[in-house]
């Protein structure tokens, strides 16, 4: 994948996580920040987090590999997705 | 040998003076949940001894003593008391587990007023209903979560404070906010303790019903005498322990269990305030040695899904007992703790409106995998037949689990509601909303609700709280809300919708959908899977059959549809 279109992504994502999960906006987020660990998304909030996942992408994660390790970072949802794009 | 010495043996010649006696406490004295745990621990000796470890996100360690916590609550009682918070005013808790959250608990016990703990996680909708409710006077939260109060201030005209604990001083405080930074405070060594009594209020947890509104159910003062008993006979907690309840103080089991239960007998407790994962939580039972633990069936079927291969990165060999509570624990949990920790959990059943446990597998007891067990002493529960409500005689027959009203820790009312709360008694029985049987050795061998209120995770949510707050996202015509079976969870939250004219339904249309109920209500309320109608089921008298959808999803017999509307 190019280098553009992975940062792209990244960006997508942490958009979406930044404008849906974190309520103060005085905390930084960034490709790294744990989200799932730190409790950020909980394992609830998790599931929404999928289907936008799934939703944007036109993806199907399958349950097993949705796990909250997998989900644990901008950089690791966005690896786990890249396994399912054609 | 646990604590309980023999179930049989306390059965015999049980009365709650036991706990009196042990707490000190004459019938008249006065009775102070928050002296109970910090200052009556220290005058015991243990002033110096760990009250609690806490351990928050990225390695943030703390560590407070019995007389640590014995001045912090001084020290916020002072502050609240300065800011003219009396003896009965409501002050909400709505703070993730940090240090503040507990010790708060015992500063606003200490000056008489009553603590309300909300869940940080409610959104702000959830959070307006239970403030109005309780017209609380002050709020303790945290800077993360303060957008949600700002924002149903308006709306709350009985809310007068707004304390922030984690003020960083670089944006200025706005409309009835007040700094409080434990920290910075002068430790107050002595303060005048309200003298509250036993029916003295002291807790207001909000619970969700079929129903209505969520009820706050009052406690008093005097609840300590059963939460005191069963966390040592039943949790068995010693002096030597070190114990760690998973509960978040939102919830019952976290005030009862993670709060007044281990500091009113001098245990030492941990916290782990970072988001749930298998390695997290065994490398916190090995780093702290974690002999005695009380989580929810959700957490441990969690970890059995995590897989047992990265259990032998972790001595766990400190843990001794352990035991869950929250929704009923399937025989495969019981069994594979067994197997993993060679000993099983033991499940406790009890409710917010209960106090504290009622029915249990004791420590020592036989234990049935699968079975709720026996009733504490001094438990009178039975289950009733739900026509007649007259105890069920007959071992195996499915009836109402019901306990005769009188412990301690029971209850007092709703809050403002007492209809509601008289409903629950019926030919001087308290019905606990929930269905089971007993089998011919009196083990109780729990079936599901008696109502349509959801059990996601050990935490109800109400089916008609989702439906309405459905109703106020633009697109839904008409909502109906049911459990779905869930593997992990138990329960989840399943809608059916049907949308209004000019708008197409669709995955983008259902994320928005369940992200507009998560940030209302609560992740636990968010339904996690959305179906789209054409037209509800509904009753000739067009009331939604939401009967007839709960059995779809449990692929259950849809009984009697004769009142079904025809097209």
């Amino acid at each position: 994948m190019e280098e553009n279109n992975l940062k792209e992504m990244k960006d997508l994502v942490l958009n979406y996580v930044i404008n849906e999960y974190i309520e103060d906006e005085d905390e930084t987020i960034t490709y790294d920040t744990p989200l799932i660990s730190s409790g950020y998304v909980d394992s609830f909030s998790m599931v929404s987090l999928l289907v936008f996942l799934e939703n944007k992408f036109k993806i199907k994660i399958p349950p097993n590999k949705a796990t909250p390790e997998a989900f644990d970072s901008v950089n690791s949802i966005v690896s786990l997705v890249n396994q399912y794009l054609n | 040998m646990p604590d309980l010495v023999s179930y049989e043996e306390r059965l015999k010649n049980f009365d709650w003076s036991v706990s009196e006696n042990e707490l000190e406490y004459k019938e008249g004295d006065i009775i102070n949940i928050g002296w109970y745990c910090s200052d009556r621990i220290c005058q015991k000796g243990k002033a110096d001894k760990i009250a609690l470890y806490y351990e928050g996100f990225g390695g943030v360690e703390k560590k407070y003593t019995f007389n640590d916590i014995r001045l912090a609550g001084n020290t916020i009682g002072t502050f609240l008391r300065n800011l003219g918070i009396k003896n009965e005013d409501r002050v909400c808790l709505f703070m993730d587990r940090i240090p503040e959250l507990y010790l708060s608990f015992l500063g606003v016990l200490k000056i008489g007023a009553i603590v309300q703990p909300l869940f940080s996680a409610f959104g702000d909708e959830s959070l307006f209903v239970r403030l109005e409710n309780a017209q609380t006077r002050a709020i303790i939260t945290q800077r993360k979560h303060l957008p949600k109060v700002r924002k149903i201030l308006d709306r709350l005209p009985h809310l007068e404070f707004i304390i922030l604990v984690d003020h960083n001083k670089t944006k200025p405080l706005e409309n009835k906010e007040v700094a409080f930074s434990m920290e910075e405070s002068l430790p107050v060594e002595n303060m005048e303790i309200f003298p509250t009594v036993a029916e003295s209020p002291s807790v207001l947890h909000y619970t969700s019903g079929t129903t209505g509104q969520p009820k706050g159910v009052k406690h008093v003062h005097y609840s300590l005498i059963s939460q005191y008993l069963t966390t040592k006979w039943i949790l068995d907690l010693r002096d030597d322990d070190i114990y760690w309840c998973t509960a978040d103080p939102g919830w019952v089991t976290g005030t009862s269990y993670g709060i007044i239960g281990p500091w009113s007998l001098g245990i030492t407790q941990c916290v782990l305030d970072t988001g749930f994962s298998a390695q997290a939580w065994y490398r916190f039972i090995g780093k702290y040695r974690i002999t005695m633990w009380y989580s929810a069936p959700t957490a441990i079927r969690s970890l059995m899904k995590a897989g047992d291969e990265i259990i032998k990165e972790f001595d766990l060999s400190s843990l001794r007992h352990l035991a869950s509570v929250g929704e009923p624990l399937n025989s495969e949990a019981v069994i594979w703790s067994e197997k993993i920790f060679g000993k099983p959990f033991l499940d406790t059943f009890w409710q917010t409106e209960t106090g504290s446990i009622m029915i249990t597998n004791f420590p020592g007891m036989k234990v049935k995998p699968g079975s709720m067990g026996k009733p504490f002493p001094g438990i009178s529960g039975v289950v009733l037949d739900p026509e007649i409500f007259q105890p069920i005689i007959e071992p195996g027959k499915i009836g109402l689990i019901a306990f005769k009203p009188g412990w301690p820790s029971m209850m007092r009312s709703y809050w403002n509601n007492e209809e509601k709360y008289r409903e629950k008694f019926v030919n001087g029985w308290y019905l606990s909303g929930d269905k089971a049987s007993i089998d011919n050795e009196g083990y109780f061998w729990f079936v599901g609700r008696d109502d349509d209120v959801i059990n996601t995770a050990g935490h109800l949510v109400s089916p008609f709280e989702v439906e309405s707050a459905l109703l106020e996202h633009p697109a839904v015509g008409e909502s109906a809300v049911v459990a779905k079976p869930d593997e992990v969870n138990m329960e989840v939250v399943k809608a059916f919708i049907t949308l209004k004219p000019g708008f197409t339904p669709g995955p983008d249309l259902e994320l928005e959908i369940m992200n507009f109920i998560r940030k209302k209500l609560s992740p636990l309320a968010m339904p996690q899977d959305i179906e789209y109608m054409e037209k509800l089921p509904k009753t000739r008298s067009g009331k939604i059959m939401r009967r007839l959808l709960h059995a779809k999803e449990w692929g259950e017999d849809i009984g009697d549809i004769s009142t079904l509307e025809n097209d």
